[in-house]
Parts: C-alpha cells; sequence; structure tokens
C-alpha cells in the first residue's frame, strides 16, 4: 500500500499536467450547431480511445485485483464505514459550491450534515445524519458549479486514471482540489490521511462493485463508447436535479 | 314543451358530465394500469434481491420478470436502430429470443448489486405518450438509487419499454452495445445474434 500512495503522489505532477492540457485542448473546443443532438460530442476520440486503453491496462494490472483484495480483506461494515468517511470528508467542498450556485439551503444541508457526521458519527465513519432522518447530501462540485454558470462543456474527454469527463468537468476536477476547505486546515500529516483514504475507498468501490465495472470494461463489445455513454446519461442525470424532464429532451419514442 | 326542453337539458347535463369525467376516467384508468405493472414488477424485484439467489437460478428469474413485464421485441427492435429496418421478421424474431437472453444475463449483476434491499414506488406521471412510474431503491449504507420504469400500452398490452437506473436508459446503453457488435460483425444481423447468445 505505501508504495502505491508514493507512487499516486509522484504522479500527482504528472496528472496536473494532464489534466490542464486536456482541459485546455477541448475546454476550449465549442460544440458546433451543426452537432446531431443525442450523439456525443467527441471530436477528440482517438487520443481518447488511446488514454482509455491505458486506463483498462492500469485496472487490469493493479486496480482491479487490488480492488478485489481491499474488499476481500477489510470487513462490509468497515468498507461502509470508509465509504462514510470519504464521503463526510467532500461535504464541506460541497457546502463552498453551493453558496457560489446560490443554493443557500443545499449548503446549510451539507454543513449541518458535516458538522454532526464528524461530531456524532466518529469522523463521519457513521452516517449518523442520514439514520436521524436529515437530508441527504447535495453532492454537487465544483463541475456543476461551473455548468450552473453556464461554461460550455467542451469536449467529450476521457482523463488517465479518472476516466470519463469533459473539458469543463475536468477543469472543476482540478479545481475542486482548490476549493475544498479541508485541504486549507490541515498540512500534513492529515491531508494524507484523506488521499490514502479517498485511494482506498476507490479500491474498494471497485472491488464491491466489481461484476458491473468488469461488465463495462472487459465485457463490452466497445468498453469506451459503453463508458463514454453511461458517464454522459448518469451526468445528464444529475445536474437535472429536481428536473424530471431532464432525460427525455433526446428521448425518442421507440413506438414511432 | 317545459318538460321537453327540462328533460333535455337534462339530457345535455349528463352528456356533458359524462363527457367531462371519461377522458379523466380513461387516463386513470391507464396510469393506474401502468401503476399495477410497475407494483408487481416492484414485488417481483423485491423477491429477487431477496432471494439470495446468484448465477442461472438468478438469471432464470430475471428473465422471467422481462418476458412477463417488458415489451422485449421493443426494446431488442430499437437497439438495432435503422439496422432493424432491413432485417427480415425471421431475423428479428431470432434477435429478439437472443436478446431477452442476454439482457437477463446482464442485469441479473445490475439486481445483485441490489441485493438486500427494497424497491418502492414513488410516483407516476403522464409523459409524452407513455407512463412514467418513479421507483426508489433502498440499500444500506447508500443514497437511494433512483429507477425509472416507461409503460405503455402500445404493444396491445401494458409493459415497460426502458428501466432508467439513475439517469442511464436500458434501451439508450444497449443501442450503443448493439451497434459495437454489428459493427464487428461487419453489420450480419445472424452473426450479431449468434454472439448475443454468448455475451453477457
Amino acid at each position: 500500500m505505501p508504495s502505491l500512495i508514493e507512487k499516486f503522489i509522484n504522479q500527482h505532477m504528472f496528472i496536473t499536467v494532464v489534466l490542464a492540457t486536456a482541459s485546455i485542448l477541448s475546454g476550449c473546443t465549442e460544440m458546433p450547431e451543426s452537432h446531431p443532438p443525442g450523439e456525443p460530442f467527441d471530436p477528440y476520440e482517438e487520443t481518447n480511445r488511446e488514454i482509455h486503453e491505458f486506463n483498462v491496462d492500469l485496472d487490469r494490472q493493479i486496480v482491479r485485483p487490488t480492488g478485489l483484495g481491499v474488499t476481500k480483506a477489510i470487513p462490509d461494515d468497515l468498507e461502509d464505514g470508509l465509504g462514510n468517511f470519504v464521503s463526510n470528508l467532500s461535504l464541506p467542498g460541497a457546502a463552498v459550491n453551493n453558496l457560489i450556485q446560490g443554493n443557500m439551503k443545499g449548503a446549510w444541508n451539507d454543513t449541518t450534515r458535516f458538522a454532526v457526521n464528524s461530531t456524532v458519527g466518529l469522523l463521519g465513519v457513521f452516517d449518523a445524519a442520514s439514520d436521524m432522518g436529515m437530508a441527504e447530501a447535495t453532492n454537487t462540485n465544483l463541475s456543476e458549479t461551473l455548468y450552473i454558470w453556464g461554461v460550455q462543456d467542451g469536449a467529450y474527454t476521457e482523463l488517465p486514471l479518472l476516466g470519463p469527463s469533459t473539458g469543463r468537468d475536468a477543469v472543476g476536477t482540478i479545481g475542486s482540489v482548490l476549493t475544498n476547505p479541508l485541504n486549507y486546515l490541515f498540512n500534513t500529516p492529515q491531508s494524507y490521511v484523506s488521499i490514502a483514504a479517498t485511494l482506498l475507498n476507490a479500491f474498494s468501490a471497485r472491488g464491491r462493485n466489481a461484476d458491473l465495472v468488469d461488465s463495462v470494461l472487459y465485457e463490452s463489445a466497445d468498453s469506451y463508447a459503453q463508458s463514454r455513454t453511461i458517464y454522459l446519461q448518469n451526468r445528464q442525470f444529475r445536474y437535472a436535479r429536481d428536473d424530471a424532464d431532464g432525460y427525455l429532451d433526446d428521448y425518442e419514442d421507440p413506438y414511432q | 314543451m317545459k318538460k321537453l326542453s327540462r328533460r333535455l337539458s337534462l339530457q345535455y347535463g349528463a352528456g356533458a358530465i359524462i363527457g367531462f369525467l371519461l377522458p379523466s376516467r380513461v387516463i386513470a384508468l391507464s396510469e393506474n394500469h401502468a401503476k399495477i405493472l410497475i407494483e408487481n414488477v416492484a414485488s417481483d424485484i423485491n423477491t429477487i434481491i431477496n432471494s439470495g439467489k446468484s448465477g442461472a437460478a438468478l438469471t432464470g428469474d430475471v428473465e422471467k420478470l422481462f418476458k412477463r413485464y417488458a415489451d422485449l421485441d421493443i426494446i431488442a427492435k430499437t437497439t438495432l436502430g435503422r439496422d432493424s429496418r432491413r432485417a427480415s421478421s425471421a431475423q428479428l424474431r431470432a434477435f429478439s429470443r437472443a436478446f431477452s437472453g442476454y439482457m437477463a444475463r446482464k442485469y441479473s449483476k445490475v439486481f445483485r448489486e441490489f441485493e438486500g434491499g427494497r424497491i418502492e414506488i414513488e410516483g407516476i406521471r403522464k409523459v409524452k405518450s407513455w407512463h412514467e412510474v418513479k421507483t426508489g431503491v433502498y440499500l444500506r449504507g447508500r443514497s437511494k438509487i433512483q429507477v425509472l420504469f416507461l409503460v405503455s400500452d402500445k404493444s396491445g398490452k401494458d409493459l415497460f419499454f426502458d428501466m432508467i437506473i439513475e439517469g442511464i436508459s436500458l434501451r439508450l446503453t444497449e443501442r450503443t452495445e448493439i451497434t459495437a457488435m454489428l459493427e464487428r460483425r461487419k453489420g450480419d444481423i445472424n452473426a450479431l445474434t449468434e454472439d448475443l447468445k454468448k455475451a453477457g
């Protein structure tokens, strides 16, 4: 494990450079008016597919086996606790983004949730807020803030290690590191704890959802196209929030 | 004369009331049908995800569920997209049969993720030409998963033609997959059908 974390940190610079390049490239790419609705806007498909190959190799060699090992080694209850702990860490960043989005209710929800889970929930390991019937976390982030502000989505982009994204989402991903207040409050070693927990949780999630992820990455005829459509559909759903008609824009009546 | 006009106005009145009530009753009726269908689907899903079954037994239950409540023919046909137009009806039938088994194998993995949880109906509304039934899957230690069922009676029976999990439409996702599979076979629908029998 330590060697993996070291590797991750060493690669951090590399990832940042790649992310910045990718987002500059695709963030500036405006979708032409003539683009058919419902079709993914993917002008860099060739490069994206190469990065996808890299990601699948990385998954096959490191992420998948580690994930299966992690989920086998850690009892389910502890994995739940780890997931809660990591979700809790994301709340201050979400609260800040809610503020910027003008969603005061969401900001209040996420802040009180963080307060309750960090104390009653023992540093977030237990989701005491949900047990008390508090509102669900908004799960918002900088990418959604940029969306709400009307920033152009840019081209579909598969990022190394991080997977499916778009120009706008890639900018949001880099920026979210900057908007997470926890990064300012803590210096090492606490920040290592949060990086390690986030990484461990990612492995645990990979292991726990092995069947589903495997079916996309290894059993589909075109895993690149599958990941792309799943990502874009799910993102549209998340951004639609309370707008129940979100999915209907490009949805055709199959009986016509 | 007075009597006649009274009778007329009564008749008109009754007619107006019936005319007024009828469309809304018809709508309510089909809404009810959609709801009953998904109540049955939800009850079967709850049984499946709490049965502890896996492998072929689970796949068998999921296939039964799709065969009973889903319009598999229209789902299969629309995943072929424009290529469905050049397929013969025998080809379409064979494809649809293979597709049903493929869906069962693939989506039994989704149902396994729901193991130990419960699915509940949360609302129903009319959308375009169909009814959208909103359900939520509740799993311990996870936030609710939204699943929409789109129900139509255009096949002659109330059946669902899509299942949208957290915004991810089964029909649209499988359309991407089937397109890729068909491309790999250079457009040969028979070869695609053979591949589909082993896929998922």
